[in-house]
């Protein structure tokens, strides 16, 4: 192998670890966060529920998150600098709500019964506030941190549909893991997020190239455009799909698992569309990935330990869902 | 404020909160791996089924305290991932190659492991054989103990930087073993591993020392107690030994941060131990000493006439002097007192055959009243380490000022207020939560919510 190529080709390598990071990062954190907004709507019995279906694995999900971002540290130095700057009030504001989903996560299944309701309150309000926050950094970073009127409505849209897309998440993960009065009502939940989601998604996907020239120019070229179609279609079938099956018996069955993946695939979709969109920049139109990344000889060394983790980490997550796999039961510590 | 003030005080705010945690969790994970091994080892057939059951019980009750200091850590330690670069973008920027892969390689190995494996830690009892629910506890436990390795090895490369070169102004690694096994990383890795092992072990006496005293002790509650005392009185002696070789060791590659350590502001020879003093950076001397001569020449150089540099050798390069005297005596105060009070405790213990009903009340009430001495001594000895290595963020390479964020300061003091006030109301929870399942420990661990979690249906069989 050439060399030279080689080294050209790590920021490419890296960035596609790092978008993996935080697609998984924003499915498995995504439904946890969704639980969590439900959080208000569920009985005192289901909110025990709710917990215990989380309960095993928010912790590891919430790693990706620290994979993701320190692979910008890592990899993208000089991007992690200029995008944790443009973003350093709703990083905050995040960094707060995570804190208090993950702590109100414990206490409240430790502190005085007295205590349960408020642990449970910030439980959601933790929850809400890190997606909210979320939203409004992808929608800040997809539009390049542009100012003028238009920017911050487009990034307050983000903010408002992508915590619909967490709860939807969310209540398909519930319909998948939970049985009974519980799961009709799950499946309630996501008929409701379903809409605003939907809304959401459109808006956002005719928003993005009307805000940014350079994703205009991605997308709306022939032959590229016949052949990207495909991501929308594909979306659109899922969402359709996803909203038809809510209506069955089967999911409350031997389909409850479907909605769920269908949703996993959507977010899949949307984010081979974004990585089409911002390719091969990592903060867009400002700087590019070989900008922006460490030296070769860095890169190397962090992915010779990929390799060898990465494998590893994707082995005992599988190994933890299939421990804790099937509708949730009782949550003990033992 | 100026902006580099406050944004050396919030990250000092979120590093100072992170600490507390890891400080439990790397020695408990290993606390409850013995007390699940003991357990095993009791409930064999032939053992004793009330030695088994405190076992057990103490297994059940720490691995919530466990679970509860984790997930702290964690939002904490996510917190820091992200302040790396909102406070210090410089920093990254220059010498990202040496500590991006050192964050990497602790993301990759540890952070992963520990998470991936505590569900099955936590809830998966039951789930899983035997086997594979010890080996899930020891993952657990030596994840935190490799995170902490990763992570000192990058803090003391920004104390004690070595392997590096530098190529129009951004650092390249020359050779890993010497950035990893830097000259400081061997003495500060022990010293925090035996830290946390003290912070633990006086944890463990602490809260059965105040069950015994509200009369709610468990059937574990002398195991507990046993096993923390055996812990500390064996850490300590091994701690203060450990802590003077990394005294000589800073001696030798930052000598100005001893001399602000032991108030020195000239260089002399056999200078005196000072006992209190009140240093004073802007006038550049000590105020009210009280000092035993020639001792710190004796301490630090094995000599009495011995020589100490002097913070006037370092103008413009070294830390202030009144935050790290204090510090340090702090420091060292809290592990005289942890010495005394583990070898007596042990010793008036064992006499009480081993019975923390039959102790004193005024040794139980010191017990608990030391319950989070760890944390004070590990926090101050932080401060020492970390205030000490300024004015720097790698000593004596980059300085602190060079590498700070462009963040309007009104902007860092909003969000560090907002920090602050977080952490502080979840210590004083987390405090509270303590003292509460220390109160009711049955409660704790039996009537539990999310045990009562059960199906609405009986699907629950199907589903195992």
């Amino acid at each position: 192998m050439n060399l030279m190529s080689f080294d050209a080709a790590l920021p490419v390598i890296f960035m596609a670890l790092m978008g993996i990071a935080m697609l998984v990062y924003v499915i498995s954190d995504g439904y946890d966060l969704g639980v969590g907004m439900l959080m208000h709507r569920a009985t005192d019995a289901e909110k025990d529920v709710l917990v215990a279906s989380i309960g095993p694995f928010w912790d590891a999900n919430e790693t990706w998150l620290v994979l993701g971002i320190g692979i910008l540290l890592i990899a993208f130095p000089k991007a992690h600098g200029l995008v944790l700057g443009e973003l350093y009030l709703p990083v905050a504001l995040m960094l707060v709500g995570l804190t208090l989903r993950g702590v109100a996560f414990d206490f409240r299944v430790k502190a005085h019964d007295s205590h349960k309701r408020m642990w449970d309150r910030l439980f959601f309000a933790g929850s809400t506030l890190a997606s909210v926050s979320q939203g409004w950094m992808l929608g800040r970073y997809v539009s390049g941190f542009g100012s003028g009127w238009n920017y911050p409505l487009f990034a307050a849209a983000i903010a408002a549909a992508l915590p619909m897309a967490y709860v939807m998440m969310g209540a398909t993960w519930l319909v998948m893991k939970t049985d009974g009065e519980l799961q009709k009502r799950a499946v309630q939940w996501a008929k409701i997020a379903w809409l605003p989601m939907v809304v959401g998604l459109v808006l956002i996907s005719m928003a993005t190239p009307w805000i940014s020239a350079t994703v205009r120019e991605r997308w709306f070229v022939l032959p590229e455009f016949i052949a990207l179609l495909a991501i929308p279609l594909m979306t659109g079938v899922a969402l359709v799909a996803a909203r038809a099956l809510l209506n069955t018996r089967a999911v409350l069955g031997p389909l409850a698992w479907l909605p769920f993946v269908l949703l996993i695939l959507v977010f899949l979709l949307g984010f081979l569309g974004l990585a089409y969109s911002i390719y091969p920049y990592v903060v867009i139109d400002q700087l590019t990935i070989w900008q922006a990344a460490s030296s070769p000889a860095a890169l190397k060394v962090i992915l010779f330990g990929t390799c060898i983790s990465v494998p590893a980490i994707a082995g005992y997550t599988v190994f933890s869902y299939r421990v804790f796999r099937g509708k949730t039961g009782e949550l003990k510590y033992a | 404020m100026d902006a580099l003030i406050l944004a050396r005080m919030q990250f000092a705010a979120n590093i100072t909160f992170h600490i507390l945690f890891p400080t439990i969790s790397i020695g408990l994970g290993w606390l409850l791996l013995f007390f699940r091994l003991r357990w095993l080892k009791t409930s064999r057939a032939g053992g004793d089924p009330l030695q088994a059951q405190g076992w057990l019980d103490a297994y059940r009750f720490w691995t919530k305290v466990f679970a509860l200091s984790f997930a702290l850590g964690v939002v904490s330690g996510i917190t820091m991932s992200f302040q790396f670069g909102t406070n210090w973008p410089g920093f990254m920027e220059r010498v990202g190659n040496i500590a991006g892969p050192l964050l990497g390689y602790e993301v990759l190995t540890a952070f992963f492991l520990e998470a991936g494996f505590l569900g099955i830690m936590l809830f998966g009892h039951g789930r899983v054989s035997e086997k594979v629910h010890l080996m899930a506890t020891f993952f657990v436990a030596f994840g935190t103990t490799l995170s902490a390795f990763w992570i000192l090895a990058l803090n003391s490369w920004m104390q004690t930087p070595a392997g590096y070169e530098i190529v129009d102004g951004v650092y390249h690694v020359k050779s890993w073993v010497e950035v990893i096994f830097n000259p400081s990383f061997p003495y500060r890795l022990v010293h925090m591993l035996l830290a946390s092992s003290l912070t633990c072990a006086f944890l463990l006496i602490g809260l059965s020392a105040w069950q015994t005293l509200r009369g709610v002790a468990q059937r574990s509650a002398p195991k507990v107690m046993r096993v923390g005392l055996t812990l500390a009185a064996l850490a300590i002696p091994v701690q203060i030994f450990v802590g003077d070789q990394h005294g000589l060791n800073t001696l030798e590659h930052q000598p100005a941060k001893i001399a602000a350590m032991e108030g020195v502001w000239e260089t002399e020879r056999g200078a005196p131990l000072l006992l209190f003093a009140l240093p004073d950076d802007k006038a550049r001397t000590n105020h009210f000493e009280l000092k035993l001569p020639k001792m710190a020449s004796l301490i630090l150089t094995h000599e009495l006439d011995g020589e100490i540099k002097g913070l006037n050798d370092f103008r413009d390069k070294h830390p202030p002097a009144l935050p790290l005297f204090f510090a340090f005596r702090i420091m060292v105060g809290v592990g005289v007192l942890m010495l005394a009070t583990s070898w007596l405790g042990w010793w008036l213990l064992r006499r009480s055959r081993w019975q923390p009903g039959a102790l004193p009340k005024w040794l139980l009430w010191s017990f608990a009243g030391m319950t989070f001495s760890g944390w004070i001594a590990t926090v101050a000895g932080w401060y020492v380490t970390e205030i000490g290595r300024q004015p720097y963020i790698v000593y004596g390479l980059i300085r602190t000022a060079d590498v700070t964020s462009k963040q309007p300061s009104s902007m860092i003091g909003l969000t560090l207020a907002l920090y602050i006030t977080l952490y502080l109301a979840l210590i004083v929870a987390y405090v509270g939560v303590l003292k509460y399942m220390a109160e009711k420990p049955e409660e704790a661990m039996q009537h539990d919510p999310a045990d009562r979690a059960a199906l609405p249906t009986a699907a629950t069989g199907a589903a195992a």
